[in-house]
Protein backbone atom coordinates (compact mmCIF):
# COMPACT_ATOMS: atom_id res chain seq x y z
CA UNK A 1 0.00 0.00 0.00
CA UNK A 2 1.60 3.25 -1.07
CA UNK A 3 1.48 6.00 1.55
CA UNK A 4 0.31 8.50 -1.03
CA UNK A 5 -2.96 6.72 -1.84
CA UNK A 6 -5.99 8.93 -1.40
CA UNK A 7 -7.97 8.80 1.80
CA UNK A 8 -11.56 7.84 1.00
CA UNK A 9 -13.08 7.56 4.44
CA UNK A 10 -11.92 9.16 7.67
CA UNK A 11 -13.45 8.43 11.00
CA UNK A 12 -12.84 11.41 13.29
CA UNK A 13 -13.21 11.10 17.07
CA UNK A 14 -16.36 9.07 16.66
CA UNK A 15 -18.41 8.26 19.74
CA UNK A 16 -21.72 6.53 20.19
CA UNK A 17 -23.74 5.50 23.23
CA UNK A 18 -26.84 3.40 23.66
CA UNK A 19 -28.35 4.79 26.84
CA UNK A 20 -25.59 4.78 29.45
CA UNK A 21 -23.56 2.28 27.49
CA UNK A 22 -20.68 3.99 25.65
CA UNK A 23 -20.21 1.66 22.71
CA UNK A 24 -17.70 3.76 20.74
CA UNK A 25 -15.23 6.18 22.33
CA UNK A 26 -13.17 8.57 20.28
CA UNK A 27 -12.59 6.16 17.39
CA UNK A 28 -10.25 7.64 14.83
CA UNK A 29 -8.87 6.06 11.66
CA UNK A 30 -8.70 6.34 7.87
CA UNK A 31 -9.38 4.08 4.94
CA UNK A 32 -7.30 4.78 1.83
CA UNK A 33 -8.06 3.84 -1.75
CA UNK A 34 -7.29 0.21 -2.53
CA UNK A 35 -6.73 -0.74 1.08
CA UNK A 36 -8.16 -3.84 2.73
CA UNK A 37 -8.64 -3.14 6.41
CA UNK A 38 -9.83 -5.81 8.83
CA UNK A 39 -11.37 -4.94 12.18
CA UNK A 40 -11.03 -7.59 14.84
CA UNK A 41 -12.10 -7.66 18.45
CA UNK A 42 -14.22 -9.45 20.99
CA UNK A 43 -17.98 -9.66 20.77
CA UNK A 44 -19.58 -6.45 21.97
CA UNK A 45 -16.51 -4.31 21.37
CA UNK A 46 -18.43 -2.03 19.00
CA UNK A 47 -17.29 -3.26 15.59
CA UNK A 48 -20.76 -3.47 14.05
CA UNK A 49 -21.75 -0.16 15.58
CA UNK A 50 -18.68 1.45 14.00
CA UNK A 51 -19.58 0.12 10.55
CA UNK A 52 -23.20 1.12 10.98
CA UNK A 53 -22.17 4.64 11.96
CA UNK A 54 -19.96 4.80 8.89
CA UNK A 55 -22.84 4.29 6.47
CA UNK A 56 -25.25 6.11 8.73
CA UNK A 57 -27.53 3.27 9.76
CA UNK A 58 -26.75 4.67 13.20
CA UNK A 59 -26.31 8.34 14.02
CA UNK A 60 -23.09 9.01 15.95
CA UNK A 61 -23.28 11.07 19.14
CA UNK A 62 -19.99 12.79 18.59
CA UNK A 63 -17.24 13.12 16.04
CA UNK A 64 -17.76 12.60 12.34
CA UNK A 65 -17.24 10.38 9.35
CA UNK A 66 -15.76 12.11 6.33
CA UNK A 67 -16.06 10.85 2.80
CA UNK A 68 -13.49 12.47 0.51
CA UNK A 69 -13.40 15.46 2.82
CA UNK A 70 -17.18 15.86 3.08
CA UNK A 71 -18.83 15.30 6.43
CA UNK A 72 -21.36 12.47 6.21
CA UNK A 73 -24.76 13.62 7.44
CA UNK A 74 -23.97 17.35 7.31
CA UNK A 75 -26.80 19.58 6.07
CA UNK A 76 -27.07 19.20 2.31
CA UNK A 77 -25.07 15.97 2.25
CA UNK A 78 -26.56 13.52 -0.26
CA UNK A 79 -26.84 10.43 1.92
CA UNK A 80 -28.45 8.20 -0.72
CA UNK A 81 -25.67 8.95 -3.19
CA UNK A 82 -23.03 8.39 -0.53
CA UNK A 83 -24.50 4.97 0.18
CA UNK A 84 -24.24 4.03 -3.47
CA UNK A 85 -20.52 4.81 -3.16
CA UNK A 86 -19.99 3.01 0.15
CA UNK A 87 -21.74 -0.36 0.08
CA UNK A 88 -22.43 -2.76 2.90
CA UNK A 89 -22.61 -6.52 3.27
CA UNK A 90 -24.45 -7.77 6.34
CA UNK A 91 -23.95 -10.76 8.58
CA UNK A 92 -27.58 -11.78 7.99
CA UNK A 93 -27.36 -11.25 4.18
CA UNK A 94 -30.61 -9.25 4.12
CA UNK A 95 -31.47 -10.15 0.56
CA UNK A 96 -34.82 -8.67 -0.44
CA UNK A 97 -37.18 -11.55 0.28
CA UNK A 98 -39.77 -10.46 -2.29
CA UNK A 99 -37.32 -10.46 -5.19
CA UNK A 100 -35.36 -13.11 -7.02
CA UNK A 101 -31.58 -13.07 -7.25
CA UNK A 102 -31.43 -10.94 -10.39
CA UNK A 103 -33.99 -8.41 -9.12
CA UNK A 104 -31.99 -8.09 -5.90
CA UNK A 105 -29.00 -6.99 -7.93
CA UNK A 106 -30.95 -4.74 -10.28
CA UNK A 107 -33.28 -2.69 -8.07
CA UNK A 108 -30.59 -0.44 -6.56
CA UNK A 109 -28.99 0.30 -9.91
CA UNK A 110 -32.30 1.31 -11.45
CA UNK A 111 -33.70 3.30 -8.53
CA UNK A 112 -30.62 4.88 -6.99
CA UNK A 113 -28.34 5.13 -10.02
CA UNK A 114 -31.11 5.56 -12.62
CA UNK A 115 -29.61 3.01 -14.96
CA UNK A 116 -31.78 1.38 -17.59
CA UNK A 117 -33.09 -2.12 -16.93
CA UNK A 118 -30.98 -3.59 -19.71
CA UNK A 119 -27.79 -1.99 -18.43
CA UNK A 120 -28.60 -2.95 -14.83
CA UNK A 121 -29.27 -6.55 -15.73
CA UNK A 122 -26.15 -6.83 -17.81
CA UNK A 123 -24.10 -5.38 -14.98
CA UNK A 124 -25.80 -7.62 -12.42
CA UNK A 125 -25.07 -10.70 -14.51
CA UNK A 126 -21.41 -9.74 -14.67
CA UNK A 127 -21.11 -9.65 -10.89
CA UNK A 128 -23.30 -12.67 -10.31
CA UNK A 129 -20.94 -14.55 -12.59
CA UNK A 130 -17.97 -13.32 -10.58
CA UNK A 131 -19.46 -14.73 -7.37
CA UNK A 132 -20.54 -17.94 -9.11
CA UNK A 133 -24.27 -17.29 -8.80
CA UNK A 134 -25.18 -16.59 -12.41
CA UNK A 135 -27.09 -19.86 -12.68
CA UNK A 136 -29.43 -18.87 -9.88
CA UNK A 137 -30.86 -15.61 -11.16
CA UNK A 138 -34.44 -16.87 -10.95
CA UNK A 139 -34.16 -18.30 -7.43
CA UNK A 140 -35.78 -16.59 -4.46
CA UNK A 141 -33.54 -15.95 -1.43
CA UNK A 142 -35.35 -18.54 0.69
CA UNK A 143 -34.36 -21.19 -1.86
CA UNK A 144 -30.63 -20.54 -1.39
CA UNK A 145 -28.09 -21.75 1.12
CA UNK A 146 -26.41 -19.25 3.45
CA UNK A 147 -23.23 -19.17 1.43
CA UNK A 148 -25.17 -18.61 -1.79
CA UNK A 149 -27.18 -15.82 -0.20
CA UNK A 150 -24.06 -14.06 0.96
CA UNK A 151 -22.47 -14.32 -2.47
CA UNK A 152 -25.59 -12.78 -4.00
CA UNK A 153 -25.48 -10.05 -1.35
CA UNK A 154 -21.89 -9.30 -2.35
CA UNK A 155 -22.89 -9.17 -6.03
CA UNK A 156 -25.75 -6.84 -5.13
CA UNK A 157 -23.34 -4.49 -3.40
CA UNK A 158 -20.78 -4.71 -6.23
CA UNK A 159 -23.38 -4.01 -8.89
CA UNK A 160 -23.61 -0.45 -7.57
CA UNK A 161 -19.94 0.01 -8.53
CA UNK A 162 -19.03 1.27 -5.06
CA UNK A 163 -15.71 2.76 -4.08
CA UNK A 164 -15.66 0.99 -0.74
CA UNK A 165 -17.42 -2.08 0.61
CA UNK A 166 -18.05 -2.51 4.32
CA UNK A 167 -18.43 -6.13 5.46
CA UNK A 168 -19.93 -6.87 8.87
CA UNK A 169 -18.95 -10.42 9.79
CA UNK A 170 -19.99 -11.77 6.39
CA UNK A 171 -19.28 -15.38 7.34
CA UNK A 172 -20.46 -15.49 10.96
CA UNK A 173 -23.98 -16.68 10.16
CA UNK A 174 -22.77 -19.44 7.86
CA UNK A 175 -22.39 -23.15 8.39
CA UNK A 176 -18.66 -24.00 8.52
CA UNK A 177 -18.64 -25.71 5.12
CA UNK A 178 -19.92 -22.53 3.45
CA UNK A 179 -17.43 -20.09 4.97
CA UNK A 180 -14.79 -20.97 2.40
CA UNK A 181 -16.84 -20.10 -0.68
CA UNK A 182 -17.59 -16.62 0.66
CA UNK A 183 -14.02 -15.97 1.81
CA UNK A 184 -12.80 -17.04 -1.64
CA UNK A 185 -14.99 -14.42 -3.27
CA UNK A 186 -13.71 -11.80 -0.82
CA UNK A 187 -10.08 -12.78 -1.46
CA UNK A 188 -10.58 -12.28 -5.17
CA UNK A 189 -12.22 -8.92 -4.57
CA UNK A 190 -9.29 -7.84 -2.41
CA UNK A 191 -6.86 -8.95 -5.12
CA UNK A 192 -8.80 -6.97 -7.71
CA UNK A 193 -8.03 -3.76 -5.83
CA UNK A 194 -11.41 -3.05 -4.24
CA UNK A 195 -11.25 -0.97 -1.08
CA UNK A 196 -12.65 -3.08 1.72
CA UNK A 197 -13.32 -2.64 5.43
CA UNK A 198 -14.04 -6.03 6.94
CA UNK A 199 -15.20 -6.87 10.44
CA UNK A 200 -14.30 -10.49 10.89
CA UNK A 201 -13.59 -13.29 13.30
CA UNK A 202 -11.66 -15.14 10.57
CA UNK A 203 -8.13 -14.50 11.75
CA UNK A 204 -6.53 -16.34 8.85
CA UNK A 205 -8.36 -14.07 6.43
CA UNK A 206 -7.32 -10.97 8.37
CA UNK A 207 -3.70 -12.09 8.43
CA UNK A 208 -3.44 -13.18 4.79
CA UNK A 209 -5.60 -10.69 2.96
CA UNK A 210 -5.57 -7.37 4.78
CA UNK A 211 -3.15 -4.50 4.41
CA UNK A 212 -3.93 -3.33 7.91
CA UNK A 213 -5.60 -4.83 10.96
CA UNK A 214 -7.44 -2.76 13.54
CA UNK A 215 -7.99 -4.27 16.97
CA UNK A 216 -10.93 -2.89 18.94
CA UNK A 217 -11.82 -3.46 22.56
CA UNK A 218 -14.59 -1.85 24.59
CA UNK A 219 -15.27 0.81 22.00
CA UNK A 220 -11.73 2.01 21.43
CA UNK A 221 -9.07 1.19 18.86
CA UNK A 222 -6.40 -0.40 20.98
CA UNK A 223 -3.89 -1.01 18.25
CA UNK A 224 -3.60 -1.08 14.48
CA UNK A 225 -0.92 -2.05 12.06
CA UNK A 226 0.26 -4.37 9.32
CA UNK A 227 -1.07 -7.90 9.88
CA UNK A 228 2.30 -9.59 10.32
CA UNK A 229 3.26 -6.99 12.90
CA UNK A 230 -0.03 -7.04 14.81
CA UNK A 231 -0.38 -10.80 14.80
CA UNK A 232 3.22 -11.65 15.63
CA UNK A 233 4.38 -8.67 17.70
CA UNK A 234 1.31 -7.06 19.24
CA UNK A 235 2.35 -4.01 21.23
CA UNK A 236 -0.56 -3.88 23.66
CA UNK A 237 -1.29 -6.39 26.43
CA UNK A 238 -5.01 -6.35 25.53
CA UNK A 239 -4.19 -7.30 21.94
CA UNK A 240 -1.94 -10.12 23.13
CA UNK A 241 -4.67 -11.34 25.46
CA UNK A 242 -7.28 -11.32 22.68
CA UNK A 243 -5.03 -13.06 20.17
CA UNK A 244 -4.08 -15.70 22.70
CA UNK A 245 -7.76 -16.53 23.08
CA UNK A 246 -8.70 -16.67 19.41
CA UNK A 247 -5.61 -18.10 17.71
CA UNK B 1 -98.66 -21.53 -3.79
CA UNK B 2 -98.36 -23.67 -0.63
CA UNK B 3 -101.04 -23.23 2.02
CA UNK B 4 -101.10 -23.27 5.81
CA UNK B 5 -100.85 -27.09 5.92
CA UNK B 6 -97.84 -27.24 3.57
CA UNK B 7 -94.56 -28.44 5.04
CA UNK B 8 -91.26 -26.65 5.52
CA UNK B 9 -89.70 -27.85 2.28
CA UNK B 10 -92.75 -26.97 0.20
CA UNK B 11 -92.40 -23.39 1.36
CA UNK B 12 -88.65 -23.38 0.84
CA UNK B 13 -89.18 -24.63 -2.70
CA UNK B 14 -91.82 -21.99 -3.28
CA UNK B 15 -89.48 -19.20 -2.19
CA UNK B 16 -86.61 -20.54 -4.25
CA UNK B 17 -88.84 -20.61 -7.33
CA UNK B 18 -90.56 -17.27 -6.95
CA UNK B 19 -87.87 -15.25 -5.21
CA UNK B 20 -84.78 -16.97 -6.65
CA UNK B 21 -83.71 -14.09 -8.89
CA UNK B 22 -84.31 -11.61 -6.09
CA UNK B 23 -82.17 -13.63 -3.69
CA UNK B 24 -79.44 -13.78 -6.29
CA UNK B 25 -79.58 -10.05 -6.90
CA UNK B 26 -79.42 -9.50 -3.14
CA UNK B 27 -76.46 -11.84 -2.88
CA UNK B 28 -74.83 -10.02 -5.79
CA UNK B 29 -75.26 -6.69 -4.02
CA UNK B 30 -73.83 -8.20 -0.84
CA UNK B 31 -70.77 -9.48 -2.70
CA UNK B 32 -70.34 -6.23 -4.60
CA UNK B 33 -70.40 -4.08 -1.47
CA UNK B 34 -68.21 -6.51 0.47
CA UNK B 35 -65.64 -6.71 -2.31
CA UNK B 36 -65.43 -3.05 -3.26
CA UNK B 37 -65.67 -2.02 0.39
CA UNK B 38 -62.84 -4.35 1.38
CA UNK B 39 -60.65 -3.18 -1.50
CA UNK B 40 -61.30 0.48 -0.72
CA UNK B 41 -60.76 -0.27 2.95
CA UNK B 42 -57.47 -1.93 2.04
CA UNK B 43 -56.33 1.19 0.17
CA UNK B 44 -57.34 3.36 3.12
CA UNK B 45 -55.55 1.01 5.51
CA UNK B 46 -52.45 0.94 3.33
CA UNK B 47 -52.34 4.74 3.12
CA UNK B 48 -52.87 5.17 6.84
CA UNK B 49 -50.32 2.46 7.63
CA UNK B 50 -47.72 4.14 5.41
CA UNK B 51 -48.32 7.57 6.94
CA UNK B 52 -48.09 6.15 10.43
CA UNK B 53 -44.72 4.53 9.72
CA UNK B 54 -42.98 7.49 8.07
CA UNK B 55 -39.83 8.13 10.10
CA UNK B 56 -40.54 11.30 12.00
CA UNK B 57 -37.77 13.07 13.85
CA UNK B 58 -37.90 16.62 15.01
CA UNK B 59 -34.35 17.24 13.78
CA UNK B 60 -35.49 16.68 10.18
CA UNK B 61 -37.60 19.82 10.20
CA UNK B 62 -40.03 21.19 12.76
CA UNK B 63 -42.82 22.00 10.29
CA UNK B 64 -42.81 18.56 8.71
CA UNK B 65 -42.70 17.03 12.16
CA UNK B 66 -45.67 19.06 13.43
CA UNK B 67 -47.70 18.34 10.31
CA UNK B 68 -47.04 14.64 10.50
CA UNK B 69 -47.90 14.56 14.18
CA UNK B 70 -51.20 16.34 13.52
CA UNK B 71 -52.16 14.02 10.67
CA UNK B 72 -51.29 11.01 12.82
CA UNK B 73 -53.44 12.31 15.63
CA UNK B 74 -56.42 12.61 13.32
CA UNK B 75 -55.83 9.14 11.94
CA UNK B 76 -55.59 7.68 15.42
CA UNK B 77 -58.96 9.22 16.30
CA UNK B 78 -60.50 7.82 13.11
CA UNK B 79 -59.23 4.32 13.87
CA UNK B 80 -60.36 4.40 17.50
CA UNK B 81 -63.83 5.75 16.76
CA UNK B 82 -64.60 3.29 13.99
CA UNK B 83 -63.25 0.32 15.84
CA UNK B 84 -65.13 1.15 19.01
CA UNK B 85 -68.62 1.56 17.57
CA UNK B 86 -70.81 -1.02 15.79
CA UNK B 87 -71.06 -0.73 12.02
CA UNK B 88 -74.86 -0.74 12.29
CA UNK B 89 -74.66 2.48 14.31
CA UNK B 90 -72.06 3.97 11.96
CA UNK B 91 -74.45 3.27 9.08
CA UNK B 92 -77.26 5.17 10.77
CA UNK B 93 -75.09 8.12 11.77
CA UNK B 94 -73.40 8.49 8.40
CA UNK B 95 -76.52 7.97 6.30
CA UNK B 96 -78.88 10.16 8.27
CA UNK B 97 -76.11 12.56 9.25
CA UNK B 98 -75.31 13.24 5.62
CA UNK B 99 -78.98 13.85 4.91
CA UNK B 100 -79.55 16.18 7.85
CA UNK B 101 -76.27 18.09 7.99
CA UNK B 102 -75.48 18.44 4.30
CA UNK B 103 -78.88 17.78 2.74
CA UNK B 104 -77.15 14.91 0.96
CA UNK B 105 -79.38 11.99 0.03
CA UNK B 106 -76.83 9.33 -0.78
CA UNK B 107 -78.00 6.50 -3.01
CA UNK B 108 -78.25 3.44 -0.73
CA UNK B 109 -75.68 1.43 -2.61
CA UNK B 110 -73.12 4.23 -2.49
CA UNK B 111 -73.82 4.84 1.19
CA UNK B 112 -73.35 1.13 1.90
CA UNK B 113 -70.07 1.09 -0.01
CA UNK B 114 -68.81 4.17 1.84
CA UNK B 115 -69.70 2.81 5.26
CA UNK B 116 -68.08 -0.57 4.68
CA UNK B 117 -64.96 1.08 3.22
CA UNK B 118 -64.48 3.48 6.11
CA UNK B 119 -65.17 0.80 8.70
CA UNK B 120 -62.87 -1.75 7.06
CA UNK B 121 -60.21 0.93 6.57
CA UNK B 122 -60.09 1.50 10.31
CA UNK B 123 -59.47 -2.17 11.03
CA UNK B 124 -56.99 -2.65 8.20
CA UNK B 125 -55.04 0.48 9.18
CA UNK B 126 -53.91 -1.23 12.32
CA UNK B 127 -53.26 -4.48 10.49
CA UNK B 128 -51.23 -2.76 7.77
CA UNK B 129 -49.17 -0.86 10.30
CA UNK B 130 -48.42 -4.13 12.05
CA UNK B 131 -47.59 -5.72 8.70
CA UNK B 132 -45.19 -2.93 7.80
CA UNK B 133 -43.51 -3.01 11.19
CA UNK B 134 -43.16 -6.78 11.14
CA UNK B 135 -41.00 -6.76 8.01
CA UNK B 136 -37.45 -7.63 9.12
CA UNK B 137 -35.59 -4.35 9.85
CA UNK B 138 -32.63 -5.86 7.98
CA UNK B 139 -34.63 -5.49 4.75
CA UNK B 140 -34.89 -1.74 5.24
CA UNK B 141 -31.25 -1.43 6.23
CA UNK B 142 -30.12 -3.33 3.15
CA UNK B 143 -32.27 -1.06 0.99
CA UNK B 144 -30.88 2.05 2.67
CA UNK B 145 -27.37 0.68 2.29
CA UNK B 146 -27.64 0.57 -1.52
CA UNK B 147 -28.94 4.13 -1.58
CA UNK B 148 -32.70 3.69 -1.81
CA UNK B 149 -34.77 6.47 -0.25
CA UNK B 150 -37.49 5.78 2.32
CA UNK B 151 -40.17 5.99 -0.37
CA UNK B 152 -38.32 3.68 -2.74
CA UNK B 153 -37.65 1.24 0.07
CA UNK B 154 -41.33 1.18 1.00
CA UNK B 155 -42.53 0.67 -2.56
CA UNK B 156 -39.99 -1.89 -3.70
CA UNK B 157 -39.13 -3.83 -0.57
CA UNK B 158 -41.32 -3.26 2.49
CA UNK B 159 -44.86 -2.92 1.14
CA UNK B 160 -44.78 -5.98 -1.13
CA UNK B 161 -43.75 -8.06 1.88
CA UNK B 162 -46.14 -6.32 4.26
CA UNK B 163 -49.06 -6.82 1.86
CA UNK B 164 -48.15 -10.46 1.40
CA UNK B 165 -48.05 -10.90 5.16
CA UNK B 166 -51.39 -9.19 5.70
CA UNK B 167 -53.17 -11.00 2.87
CA UNK B 168 -54.74 -13.59 5.21
CA UNK B 169 -56.11 -10.78 7.37
CA UNK B 170 -57.39 -9.02 4.27
CA UNK B 171 -59.18 -12.15 3.10
CA UNK B 172 -60.61 -12.58 6.56
CA UNK B 173 -61.89 -9.01 6.50
CA UNK B 174 -63.58 -9.69 3.15
CA UNK B 175 -65.37 -12.75 4.53
CA UNK B 176 -66.41 -10.81 7.63
CA UNK B 177 -67.75 -8.08 5.36
CA UNK B 178 -69.86 -10.54 3.36
CA UNK B 179 -71.62 -11.31 6.62
CA UNK B 180 -71.58 -7.82 8.11
CA UNK B 181 -73.04 -6.03 5.11
CA UNK B 182 -76.32 -7.46 6.43
CA UNK B 183 -76.44 -4.56 8.89
CA UNK B 184 -76.88 -2.21 5.94
CA UNK B 185 -80.51 -3.29 5.81
CA UNK B 186 -81.15 -0.56 8.40
CA UNK B 187 -80.57 2.01 5.69
CA UNK B 188 -82.49 -0.07 3.13
CA UNK B 189 -79.57 -1.23 0.98
CA UNK B 190 -81.10 -4.06 -1.01
CA UNK B 191 -78.49 -6.63 -0.06
CA UNK B 192 -79.29 -10.24 0.78
CA UNK B 193 -80.61 -9.67 4.29
CA UNK B 194 -82.86 -6.80 3.25
CA UNK B 195 -84.27 -8.82 0.35
CA UNK B 196 -84.88 -11.80 2.63
CA UNK B 197 -86.64 -9.70 5.22
CA UNK B 198 -89.04 -8.31 2.61
CA UNK B 199 -89.80 -11.75 1.18
CA UNK B 200 -90.31 -13.30 4.61
CA UNK B 201 -92.49 -10.43 5.79
CA UNK B 202 -94.85 -10.80 2.87
CA UNK B 203 -95.77 -14.38 3.88
CA UNK B 204 -94.79 -14.38 7.56
CA UNK B 205 -92.44 -17.30 6.78
CA UNK B 206 -89.24 -16.19 8.53
CA UNK B 207 -87.74 -19.59 9.24
CA UNK B 208 -88.09 -20.87 5.67
CA UNK B 209 -86.75 -17.73 4.05
CA UNK B 210 -83.83 -17.26 6.42
CA UNK B 211 -82.94 -20.91 6.04
CA UNK B 212 -82.38 -20.19 2.35
CA UNK B 213 -80.57 -16.97 3.24
CA UNK B 214 -78.16 -18.73 5.57
CA UNK B 215 -77.37 -21.31 2.90
CA UNK B 216 -76.52 -18.53 0.45
CA UNK B 217 -74.33 -16.73 3.01
CA UNK B 218 -72.57 -19.96 3.80
CA UNK B 219 -71.86 -20.79 0.18
CA UNK B 220 -70.51 -17.29 -0.43
CA UNK B 221 -68.20 -17.18 2.57
CA UNK B 222 -67.03 -20.76 2.15
CA UNK B 223 -66.25 -20.31 -1.54
CA UNK B 224 -64.44 -17.04 -0.87
CA UNK B 225 -62.37 -18.52 1.92
CA UNK B 226 -61.21 -21.35 -0.36
CA UNK B 227 -60.55 -19.03 -3.27
CA UNK B 228 -58.45 -16.73 -1.11
CA UNK B 229 -56.37 -19.62 0.15
CA UNK B 230 -55.64 -20.63 -3.44
CA UNK B 231 -54.68 -17.07 -4.27
CA UNK B 232 -52.26 -16.96 -1.35
CA UNK B 233 -50.58 -20.13 -2.53
CA UNK B 234 -50.24 -18.66 -5.98
CA UNK B 235 -48.71 -15.43 -4.69
CA UNK B 236 -45.92 -17.33 -2.99
CA UNK B 237 -44.75 -18.38 -6.43
CA UNK B 238 -43.64 -21.82 -7.44
CA UNK B 239 -41.55 -23.78 -4.98
CA UNK B 240 -39.36 -24.78 -7.92
CA UNK B 241 -37.00 -22.52 -9.74
CA UNK B 242 -35.15 -22.76 -12.99
CA UNK B 243 -31.40 -22.96 -13.14
CA UNK B 244 -30.33 -20.60 -15.87
CA UNK B 245 -27.80 -22.34 -18.11
CA UNK B 246 -26.33 -25.26 -16.23
CA UNK B 247 -22.56 -25.62 -16.18
CA UNK B 248 -22.48 -28.55 -18.54
CA UNK B 249 -25.17 -27.32 -20.90
CA UNK B 250 -25.02 -23.53 -20.93
CA UNK B 251 -28.29 -23.23 -22.82
CA UNK B 252 -30.03 -25.83 -20.73
CA UNK B 253 -32.49 -25.09 -18.01
CA UNK B 254 -32.63 -27.23 -14.95
CA UNK B 255 -35.64 -27.44 -12.65
CA UNK B 256 -34.75 -27.61 -8.99
CA UNK B 257 -36.90 -28.27 -6.01
CA UNK B 258 -36.61 -25.12 -3.92
CA UNK B 259 -37.25 -26.58 -0.49
CA UNK B 260 -34.10 -28.70 -0.67
CA UNK B 261 -31.62 -25.88 -0.48
CA UNK B 262 -30.80 -24.75 3.02
N1 LIG C 1 -29.45 -0.76 18.98
C1 LIG C 1 -28.81 -1.00 20.15
N2 LIG C 1 -29.37 -0.67 21.31
C2 LIG C 1 -28.72 -0.90 22.49
N3 LIG C 1 -27.51 -1.46 22.57
C3 LIG C 1 -26.89 -1.82 21.44
C4 LIG C 1 -27.52 -1.61 20.17
N4 LIG C 1 -26.66 -2.06 19.22
C5 LIG C 1 -25.59 -2.53 19.87
N5 LIG C 1 -25.72 -2.38 21.20
C6 LIG C 1 -24.71 -2.75 22.20
O1 LIG C 1 -23.51 -2.16 21.85
C7 LIG C 1 -22.42 -3.02 22.11
C8 LIG C 1 -21.56 -3.17 20.89
O2 LIG C 1 -22.32 -3.84 19.91
P1 LIG C 1 -21.74 -4.21 18.50
O3 LIG C 1 -22.80 -4.97 17.80
O4 LIG C 1 -21.22 -3.01 17.83
O5 LIG C 1 -20.54 -5.18 18.87
P2 LIG C 1 -19.67 -6.10 17.93
O6 LIG C 1 -18.27 -5.76 18.20
O7 LIG C 1 -20.15 -5.98 16.53
O8 LIG C 1 -19.96 -7.54 18.49
P3 LIG C 1 -20.17 -8.93 17.70
O9 LIG C 1 -18.80 -9.45 17.44
O10 LIG C 1 -20.92 -9.77 18.66
O11 LIG C 1 -20.94 -8.65 16.46
C9 LIG C 1 -23.00 -4.31 22.61
O12 LIG C 1 -22.88 -4.37 24.01
C10 LIG C 1 -24.45 -4.23 22.24
O13 LIG C 1 -25.24 -4.88 23.19
MG1 LIG D 1 -21.17 -7.26 15.20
Amino acid sequence: MSESAQTILSVRHLSKSFGDHRVLRDVDFDVRAGEVVCIIGASGSGKSTLLRCMNRLETPDGGAVEYRGETVGAPGFDLARYRTRVGMVFQQFNLFANMNVLQNCVVGQMKALHRSRAESEQNAMRFLERVGMKAFIHAKPRQLSGGQKQRVAIARALAMDPEVLLFDEPTSALDPEMVGEVLDVMRRLAASGLTMLVVTHEMAFARDVSDRVVFMDEGVIVEQGAPEQLFTHPAQPRTREFLRRVL
Amino acid sequence: MPNAESGFFAWVWFFVQTYGPMFLRGAGTTLLIALTGTLAGFLIGLGVGVVRTIPCRREDGALRWALLRAVRGILAVYIEVFRSTPMIVQAMVIYYGCAQLFGLNLPQLLAGFAIVSINTGAYLSEIMRGGIQSVDPGQREAAAAIGLTHGQTMRSVVLPQAIRNTLPALGNEFVVNIKDTSVLNVISVSELFFVSKSAAGTYFKYFEVFFITSVIYFVMTFACTRLLRLLEKKMDGPENYTIHGSQTVPEGELKLKGGDAR
